[in-house]
């Protein structure tokens, strides 16, 4: 084999080398989702799927008769979810129109790395400010005892969505042809109406993708429900009743469990529906992202 | 004009991106030891043909090539060629210089030192040879070292040369090298093209057609992807027979 | 003049959210900062944990632990990532396996850090045996980390000019000897700044930890990959919330800013080489 031949065969091997690498991250996401499966759904040899989906009560330990149901906690998630989405897309938006639109250069250029710094912020540092700050002040507001509830953790979580949303949102506005703004300003639309009639509709579908990412992250917060959303397991009514979240159930649960028992398994189930959950939600905002790229 | 002195040819050249016929059925003869240029108007797929000549166009997602490329006899195209002494034997100067970000030195003796050479003298022979073939040895000699971003666009491009001769090519081919240059710079390069003539095979790919009656003996005009005219550079500018080509070089066209 | 007032009444709305984000964010800091910097002393950084009074001990294993957390992350992580992001951005085409591993990217970027908790107490502590261990924790994370990684590392190598690679193949050089020579020499600084920034990251999360399991307490320092270990965000976690000491609160914070202080040192490191690396480059 002459020198020449001998170096196309190695970089043939090296292509599949690098792309053993790549389908790594295939058997990644697979395994993920055959653990889950495999653990979780043994579970239903002795939960009927009825109970799991649609039962109110979600006691394992219960003497007797434990309850498998996971509709107070779905509830506790999607309170959370909603409450923290309502403050984060608004000022989130509003922010990266500031800092896309409105801001000083000077002041862009310090707002974006903070931002980013932000973001890395561990999410059990911010359940410790839950903890300490947050949860008094609103347990004075309301009158309650603590405050340790959906607002609180809504609140919190709203933080940590808010650098996600912010930074999309912010990238996807920048990315308007300058042509746009200076048509409709030359137009003599007003910034803000140039802001209302050209820019945020140009940016739809990409805030929309950054809100889609955003709820991913709500639904998957862990450290700062389990901290601060109260941990109850009664079915929430109102948003200064304490909540429990999938997320935090399993955090909590999964250390009080027998290995390879019912429990174990159902909170396997109960990852299995997070899983899910976020799956979904992360096609959607992928296929937002595609459509405005389509659009474009 | 005999057979034996065509270079490289083409036969029922086809590239297709995707859907897109980029080339129609070109069959052009290039000759040894001249310089043919490439003229059309933008997007007419000058650039891709020359691609297709060094296989460049392996590398673009979608580029599917059919018929011939015969260089020195053999079918580039045909299965077992080995593509990398075939881009050492026909080299490519781009658009807009492309300098490494590495010494001078270190740029031109690149391409020796991937096809393993590793004795510093006879690299250093080498740099010094193809830097002064490219007429940049003089500007150069005394800072070897300094990185090639430092050096201006015009000598960017030198460099560039000299480092496709390094590799001691028998075809090179030059994809509008001087589009990205000032006069001063551009002429330069219009020398060193007719000194290289007498060593190499050239094709050079212009929009620039005062450019191409300079330089060139030979000249293929292409509109749409298919060859309209080809024929000795004089006798295209003075004569045109096509009707295209006539508009193409009164300046009918973009 | 109406569309003038409220040109005014709604630009002014922005800025205002704008720098409540701002003020939000800053607090933060602040609000960890201000009781955590009481218990912060040289004893609370280089000492050994004393789980009976917390007040006389001090929270180096679980620095250390986090290093060495760091460092498996690394490991196990960067190369993968980055070898992946390779493929992505050098060799692949618009095939079906590329869409697919893009997909399979995008989708493990959006798991919650709880699942892949469940995911390795699954495979690395039962399946694989590895029990509560350093290692299994820092294959855990790295899982979630490659993502992070290999998104960053694209970025930087869609940086380099194309001409570097059409320079070296049209001379002859194979992809790999184009890749190696020209493309990531260029493309490294960049891959090493999102590589830090998202190990600064994997090494601030504290819910795969509760699952796949770091200790509260330990005598001396982990001294094998088998071990059981602390970690700073985990202590913050349970000191906060499972601990009676009239001082845990404020230990935690003292904790939390040392992890916060941790991550932004290595933020600012990435920011440097970045930084550098812009200065030095030409093109």
């Amino acid at each position: 084999m002459n020198k020449r031949s001998w170096e196309g065969v190695k970089d043939r091997f090296i292509a599949f080398f690098f792309a053993a690498n790549g389908i790594l991250t295939i058997i990644i996401l697979i395994g993920i989702f055959i653990f889950l499966a495999y653990i979780g759904l043994q579970a239903f040899h002795e939960i009927s799927i009825r109970e799991f989906f649609f039962g109110k009560e979600w006691n394992p330990t219960a003497y007797g008769e434990p309850k498998w149901g996971i509709l107070s906690l779905v509830t506790g998630t999607i309170y959370i979810a909603v409450i923290s989405l309502l403050i984060a897309i608004p000022l989130g938006v509003a922010s990266a129109i500031y800092i896309a639109e409105l801001a000083s250069p000077f002041i862009r250029e310090v707002l974006k790395p903070a931002i980013e710094m932000i973001a890395a912020i561990p999410s059990v540092v911010l359940g410790l400010i839950g903890l300490l700050i947050v949860a008094p002040f609103v347990a004075e507001i309301f009158n309650l005892p603590n405050g340790l509830n959906a607002l609180t953790a809504s609140i919190l979580v709203a933080i940590m969505a808010l650098p996600t949303i912010i930074s999309i949102s912010e990238d996807v506005i920048s990315a308007i042809p300058e042509s746009y703004r200076e048509a409709s300003l030359a137009l003599g639309a007003t910034r803000w109406q140039t802001i209302k009639g050209v820019i945020l509709p140009a940016a739809s579908s990409g805030i929309v993708a950054a809100s889609m990412l955003g709820l991913g992250r709500v639904v998957g917060e862990t450290m700062v429900v389990l901290m601060v959303a109260g941990n109850s397991r009664a079915f929430p009514t109102s948003i200064l009743d304490p909540v429990r979240p999938i997320t935090s159930t399993i955090a909590i649960e999964i250390k009080e469990v027998v290995q390879g028992d019912l429990h174990f398994q159902a909170l396997f189930a109960l990852g299995f529906v997070l899983f899910l959950m976020t799956f979904a939600i992360n096609l959607a905002s992928d296929i937002f992202l595609t459509w405005r790229q389509g659009v474009r | 004009m005999t057979r034996e002195d065509v270079k490289i040819s083409t036969r029922n050249l086809n590239v297709y991106f995707g859907d897109l016929h980029a080339i129609k059925n070109v069959s052009l003869q290039m000759y040894n030891r001249s310089i043919t240029s490439i003229i059309g108007p933008s997007g007419c797929g000058k650039s891709t043909f020359l691609r297709a000549l060094n296989r460049m166009l392996d590398i673009i997602p979608h580029a599917r090539v059919a018929g011939e490329v015969i260089l020195d006899g053999r079918n580039i195209y045909e299965n077992g060629t080995d593509v990398v002494e075939l881009r050492r034997k026909v080299g490519m100067v781009f658009q807009k210089p492309n300098p490494f970000p590495k010494s001078v030195y270190d740029n031109v003796a690149y391409g020796p030192r991937i096809h393993g050479i590793r004795s510093r003298d006879e690299l250093d022979a080498i740099v010094e040879d193809s830097l002064k073939k490219a007429a940049l040895w003089d500007e150069v000699a005394d800072s070897l070292d300094k990185s090639a971003m430092e050096l201006s666009g015009g000598q960017q491009q030198r460099l560039c040369i000299a480092r496709t001769l390094a590799v001691k090519p028998e075809v090179i081919l030059f994809d509008e090298p001087c589009s990205a240059l000032d006069p001063i710079s551009t002429a330069k390069i219009e020398d060193l093209m007719r000194s290289l003539k007498n060593d190499y095979t050239i094709v050079i790919v212009t929009h620039n057609m005062q450019q191409a009656a300079r330089i060139s003996d030979y000249t293929a005009f292409l509109l749409m992807g298919e060859l309209i005219e080809f024929g000795k550079t004089a006798r295209i500018f003075e004569r045109p027979c096509e009707k295209a080509t006539e508009d193409y070089i009164t300046g009918r066209f973009g | 003049m109406n569309d003038k007032i409220k040109e005014r009444i709604y630009l002014g709305i922005f800025r205002l959210c704008g720098i409540l984000s701002l003020l939000i964010l800053v607090s933060i800091l602040i609000f960890v900062i201000e009781p955590g910097i009481k218990v912060i002393d040289l004893n609370f950084i280089l000492g050994m944990w004393q789980t009976q009074d917390i007040t006389k001990g001090g929270i180096f294993p679980a620095i250390v632990g986090t290093f060495y957390l760091g460092i498996g992350v690394a490991v196990f992580s960067v190369p993968v990532g980055i070898c992946c992001a390779i493929y992505l951005n050098e060799y692949a085409r618009n095939t079906g396996l590329v869409r697919m591993i893009r997909l399979a990217i995008r989708n493990l970027a959006g798991v919650p850090s709880i699942v892949y908790g469940l995911f390795g107490f699954a495979v690395f502590v039962q399946f694989l045996h590895f029990g509560t261990s350093l290692l299994a924790a820092s294959l855990t994370l790295a899982a979630m980390t490659i993502p992070w990684v290999i998104t960053a590392s694209e970025e930087a190598l869609k940086g380099v000019p194309d001409g570097f690679r059409e320079g070296a193949i049209a001379l002859g050089a194979t992809r790999w000897q184009a890749i190696r020579t020209n493309v990531l020499p260029s493309a490294l600084p960049g891959m090493i700044t999102g590589s830090i920034i998202g190990l600064a990251r994997a090494m601030g999360e504290t819910a795969p930890l509760i699952i796949v399991g770091a200790t509260f307490y330990m005598r001396g320092i982990p001294d094998s990959p088998f071990d059981k270990f602390m970690a700073l965000p985990y202590h913050v976690f349970i000191l906060a919330t499972q601990h009676n000491h009239p001082l845990a609160e404020q230990y935690a914070a003292g904790t939390a800013l040392v992890l916060v202080l941790l991550i932004f040192l290595m933020a600012l490191a990435a920011m440097i080489v970045r930084y550098n690396f812009r200065r030095k480059r030409r093109w």
